[in-house]
């Protein structure tokens, strides 16, 4: 099948399921077996388009053209590519994980969970392929709408507030300050379409430009830049294995990836490069880095925790865009896949003990690790690599990260980086620590073993991914030195 | 069919004491249902004509212009025939069933008798080219929007259409005194005449009170602020389907009229250069939508929530036309016929749910996502088109607006544009929220029935349709635009 | 002379919008209100017809020998208004009477009080 056709079934196959889950929502085995399906298949269209993009077959497929002259098209290209396949891979490992989690919970609702997030799925494909700014912002705004439901699904009171939160919060940067920021973009180049080396060289002064870029990076609300990161904390009303795909891996991944995006496609990394106010984005950066690690080592809920951890990770992305040597845009598309395997492997974690033991909070997590030894394992692994020691994802993503701000001799990052990773280390060792090496203090409210075996499988398969990483980074190296080759 | 033009306006006009006359209920409807096809129908023929022609002209009785009355159809009057025709064909059908439960049977005949003067009337002011003859029609929609306001249900209807009737007719006057005074000092009353002749008494005094009562009497019909005290009740109070036609046509149509006045009899340099209008056009706009999506929040009722946010979307309309560039115009055209698109949708939707509960108050709405939720998808698909999210008419039109500010450099604007979207999106959420995730599902209350779903997906469904294939309204909107700032004799 | 007692037309005219607009605003019951309002819009008929009125003219019917008409246009545009304004009028004082009904007063005050009762 052609790259172009492969292309628009990766929109249209999480559509299909959508339709085939709520056909078939009398049957929960049929319904789930749809899910699985549809996240197999659209990992198959992913591969066929990375197979296509490799042999340089790059097509620009026309979806719709509402304004004209500002079309709704798909183009593959590396960073995208990259999210695409992270994306669609781990929905096919969350989907396995949240058929243990939502029926061990006998969750209600089931049906619409699934449904969202098939649709969700489809905003991501929209994000990944976009050719241009509009079709990535109508993605942008299909991936907030379709989470919402999944935020609130609990339908408590405090799921629904936080799911006010969610939705407030990234309408608001959004509608307030991103769309305002393309359609100031429109208005200066007159095109929207990412473009190596930028649209806006010459097009606006260094102070204008500034103003632009810091609409952009607080505008894309995803990424979590401070202020506009609560809804990351708020959402994780929301049950875990949507907070583990989605809030670790779909949603803030589609927020650095557009920040990454806009940074090289869009501004270019050489006009960037002479903009000198750009750096205030940087220490906007670092500040968030750790003033989230410091609140994260404060958190008792064990998810919260990870939600400022996330935050935190989410801003080395930015660092790393905004640092604007190759080595360093390298080192974020790295650490989008790093942190992505890492936080999901945590976010299983955390699900797989709430369903087992019923615990949430940190301090009850003593001893745990003797229960638990698969479970806790994943754990270490994930927290190893948030730190960034090797044999883990994580390591790699920082080496190159930290080469490029060698480049651009930016001191600042790292020493922010320095403090975090102990920041970091801070509040991950000493839970492993408890974990196996303390004795149960708190009691569970039942004896129990392991979480049920598919959501065990999950966060196995997800923790050897984050050391296979280590491993074998090599191809996905090479495909991200296209972005930068060529700006 | 050289008579198309003047047809459009006296079939219904002719059909309407029909209606009255016949008896029961069903077939005045048929009747009405049958000729707002037929008007939907004809205005898309003459829309297709006019772009091709530009301007089609025709002389009533044979009296050549400027002595007879002259009905003349540019693509800005084309555009909004159309509008009202798609609305009229869509909110008839629906009326046959909310009617049957809301009007008393006795008045069935009547009912659908001012259902089609109001849209003769509306048509009327679009596709005549006389300035009094505008008056006229102008007082026949009024007249028969007065009427079918009072039949709603709630007895505050009544003092809502006394209210809307004092004030109407003051703004109707308004406009009577200013086409008098123009026609002392020009000696006709046909717009195209006007607008050749003004020019050389432009400077006088009484042109320019002339111009105040015009502008005035008109913006009072169009709610701008902090003229719109009519209008909050008077869409809340009235029955279902009246509420959903006037919500989409009535303050459109008197849009309409602004731009015809403004930049065809008046011309933009007179207006714009002399009399700079566009700074109060400018300050009240953005005060009505600033002020009118913040009240809205707050509303206990649904439908009166939807009015205060048509006051809101007015003012955007105006923001486009005092921008006085074919940019601003054109977003102000096109907002003119998205705005009707969605909040028919969200009016017929609300109608659906007064259906079944008798009423509309927003905290009546819990547990109605799971009970009925044909109808609050219609209001959600509705409210997102509201609020401007991609791939919806309401994207489209907010883009050109804020595209036309920026033209002109006009940051303010923008701003006041983005906050008054992010309050939609809080009044638009409120509902949502209560509808969908407070409350168990209600029993006893069933999905409204198919006649009523209908008619509200189809205005639905065009609003995404026409938010991904723009063509046709964009394309009518710049081509009217560009006749109305280009031709300015 | 000529700014007041030449143009005495137009000063009734604003006189009697004046009234008419002041009953409107400051009369509490509604056929007073009606009753300003049929005051404002008989100012305006009696603006067009005193501003149409041609000296030593002849009705507009052609006549050989005739130099002046007199124009008819002003008069046929106030018959239109008044129709209009019987049609609102009556209109109008319809709605009082349901509203009388309904509510068992017809003071803005009393309508007012009611309605935010609910």
């Amino acid at each position: 099948m052609s790259t172009a056709t492969a292309l628009q079934l990766c929109l249209l196959v999480p559509l299909l399921g959508a339709a085939g889950i709520v056909a078939a929502r009398r049957r929960p085995n049929l319904r789930e077996s749809i899910t699985l399906l549809t996240a197999a298949t659209l990992l198959g269209c992913v591969l066929a388009v990375l197979a296509g993009f490799l042999h340089g077959d790059v097509p620009t497929v026309l979806l719709a053209e509402p304004v004209p002259g500002l079309p709704i098209s798909l183009r593959p290209e590396p960073l995208g590519v990259l999210f695409a396949l992270l994306a669609s891979g781990l929905w096919l490992v969350t989907s396995v994980y949240s058929i243990g989690y939502m029926r061990a919970k006998r969750e209600s609702h089931q049906t619409r969970f699934y449904l969202c997030f098939a649709i969700a799925l489809f905003g991501v494909m929209g994000v990944a392929f976009a050719a241009n700014l509009l079709t990535l912002f109508v993605f942008y705004e299909v991936l907030t709408l379709s989470t919402y439901p999944l935020v609130a699904h609990a339908g408590t009171p405090e799921a629904v507030r936080g799911a006010r939160t969610y939705l407030g919060i990234l309408l608001a940067t959004s509608i307030g300050l991103f769309l305002p920021a393309i359609i100031w973009t429109y208005s200066l180049a007159g095109t929207l379409e990412f473009t190596p080396g930028g649209v806006l060289e010459g097009r606006v002064g260094d102070a204008g430009a500034a103003l632009l870029l810091g609409l952009f990076v607080l505008g894309i609300g995803k990424a979590a830049v401070m202020p506009v990161h609560r809804w990351l904390p708020a959402a994780m009303v929301a049950p875990t294995p949507v907070s583990a795909l989605l809030h670790a891996v779909a949603v803030v991944k589609a927020g650095v990836f557009t920040i990454t995006k806009v940074v090289i496609y869009i501004f270019g990394l050489d006009f960037l490069a002479g903009v000198p106010a750009e750096r205030l984005l940087v220490y906007l950066a670092g500040f968030t880095v750790i003033a989230a690690s410091v609140v994260a080592l404060r958190q008792d809920n064990l998810k919260r925790l990870l939600a400022y951890s996330t935050v935190g990770q989410l801003s080395y992305v930015v660092i790393a865009a905004m640092v604007l040597t190759p080595l360093a845009e390298i080192g974020a598309a790295l650490h989008m896949v790093a942190h992505g395997l890492a936080k999901i492997t945590l976010f299983f974690t955390a699900g797989a003990i709430y369903v087992a033991s019923g615990k949430t909070r940190v301090s009850e997590l003593d001893g745990i690790g003797r229960r638990m030894p698969w479970t806790m394992a994943a754990f270490a692994v994930g927290a190893l690599s948030m730190v960034g020691v090797p044999p883990t994802a994580g390591f790699v993503s920082k080496w190159y990260i930290i080469a490029g701000s060698f480049q651009n001799d930016l001191y600042f990052v790292l020493v922010v980086l320095t403090l975090s990773t102990g920041l970091n280390a801070a509040y991950f060792l000493p839970l492993i620590h408890r974990a196996f090496f303390r004795s149960e203090t708190v009691a569970p409210k039942y004896d129990h073993g392991e979480a049920p075996w598919p959501m065990v499988a999950a966060l196995v398969l997800t923790a050897a991914l984050t050391v296979a990483f280590f491993v074998f980074n090599g191809p996905v190296v090479d495909l991200e030195k296209s972005i930068v080759g060529k700006s | 069919m050289e008579h198309l033009q003047v047809l459009v306006v006296v079939i219904p006009l002719l059909a309407a004491p029909l209606c009255a006359l016949l008896p029961g209920r069903r077939v005045p409807w048929l009747l009405a249902t049958t000729v707002s096809w037929i008007v939907l129908w004809a205005s898309a023929l003459l829309a297709l004509e006019v772009r091709e022609a530009g301007v089609l002209t025709y002389e009533l009785g044979g009296w050549a212009a400027p002595w007879g009355i002259e009905y003349r159809l540019d693509a800005a009057s084309a555009l909004v025939q159309l509008l009202i025709g798609v609305v009229a064909a869509v909110v008839l059908p629906f009326a046959g069933t909310s009617a049957a439960l809301e009007i008393a049977p006795e008045r069935q005949g009547g009912f659908y008798a001012a259902l089609l003067l109001l849209v003769a009337g509306l048509l009327g002011i679009t596709a005549t080219g006389d300035a009094f003859n505008v008056f006229v029609f102008l007082e026949i929609s009024s007249l028969s929007t007065y009427l079918l306001i009072a039949l709603g249900r709630d007895r505050r209807a009544l003092t809502a259409s006394f209210r809307y009737l004092i004030m109407g007719t003051l703004g109707a006057t308004f406009y009577l005194i200013g086409v008098g005074l123009l026609y002392a000092m020009t000696g006709t009353l046909n717009m195209a005449d006007l607008a050749e002749r003004l020019p050389a008494v432009a400077d006088t005094r009484t042109v320019h009170t002339a111009v105040a009562f015009l502008v005035v009497g008109i913006c009072l019909k169009i709610a701008l602020f902090p003229l719109h005290l009519w209008l909050p009740n008077a869409y809340a109070y009235a029955p279902s389907a009246v509420g959903a036609l006037i919500a989409a046509t009535s303050t459109k149509v008197a849009v309409y009229l602004l731009i015809r006045i403004v930049y065809t009899v008046l011309g933009v340099d007179f207006a714009f250069g002399q009399l700079a209008m566009s700074s109060v056009l400018l300050a009240l706009a953005v005060l009505g939508m600033l002020t009118a999506s913040a009240v809205a929040v707050n509303q206990p009722d649904a439908r009166r929530m939807l009015a205060y946010s048509s006051v809101a979307q007015v003012g955007y309309m105006v923001l486009g036309l005092s921008l006085a560039s074919v940019a601003g115009l054109t977003a102000a055209l096109l907002h003119l016929m998205n705005h009707a698109l969605m909040k028919g949708a969200l009016f017929l939707a609300m109608g659906c749910v007064a259906y079944r509960l008798g009423g509309t108050r927003v905290s009546d709405l819990a547990g109605l996502g799971r009970a009925m939720p044909w109808t609050m998808a219609a209001f959600v698909a509705g409210g997102l088109s509201l609020i401007g999210v991609p791939l919806t008419v309401g994207f489209v039109s907010k883009w050109y607006l804020v595209l036309a500010a920026l033209e002109q450099g006009l940051w303010p604007l923008v701003i006041a544009v983005v906050a008054s979207s992010l309050l939609a999106v809080a009044y638009v959420w409120r509902v949502v929220e209560i509808a969908y995730f407070r409350g168990p599902a209600r029993d006893g209350v069933r999905e409204a029935p198919w006649s009523l779903l209908l008619p509200t997906w189809v205005l639905v469904l065009a609003n995404f349709w026409l938010g991904v294939d723009t063509r046709v309204t964009v394309g009518l909107a710049t081509q009217a635009a560009q006749a109305l700032i280009g031709a300015a004799p | 002379m000529t700014l007041t007692i030449g143009l005495y037309n137009y000063w009734m005219v604003i006189t009697l919008m004046m009234i008419g607009l002041y009953t409107m605003i400051s009369r509490g019951h509604l056929v007073k209100k009606l009753v300003g309002l049929n005051i404002f819009q008989a100012a305006v008929f009696l603006l067009y017809i005193s501003m149409g009125f041609v000296r030593d003219a002849a009705p507009p019917i052609l006549e050989p020998g005739v130099e002046r008409y007199s124009n008819p246009l002003p008069s046929v545009l106030i018959l239109t208004a008044i129709v209009v304004g019987v049609a609102t009028t009556a209109l109008g004082l319809a709605l009082v009477l349901r509203i009388r009904e309904a509510y068992g007063t017809v003071e803005e005050d009393e309508l007012h009080r009611l309605d935010n009762e609910f």
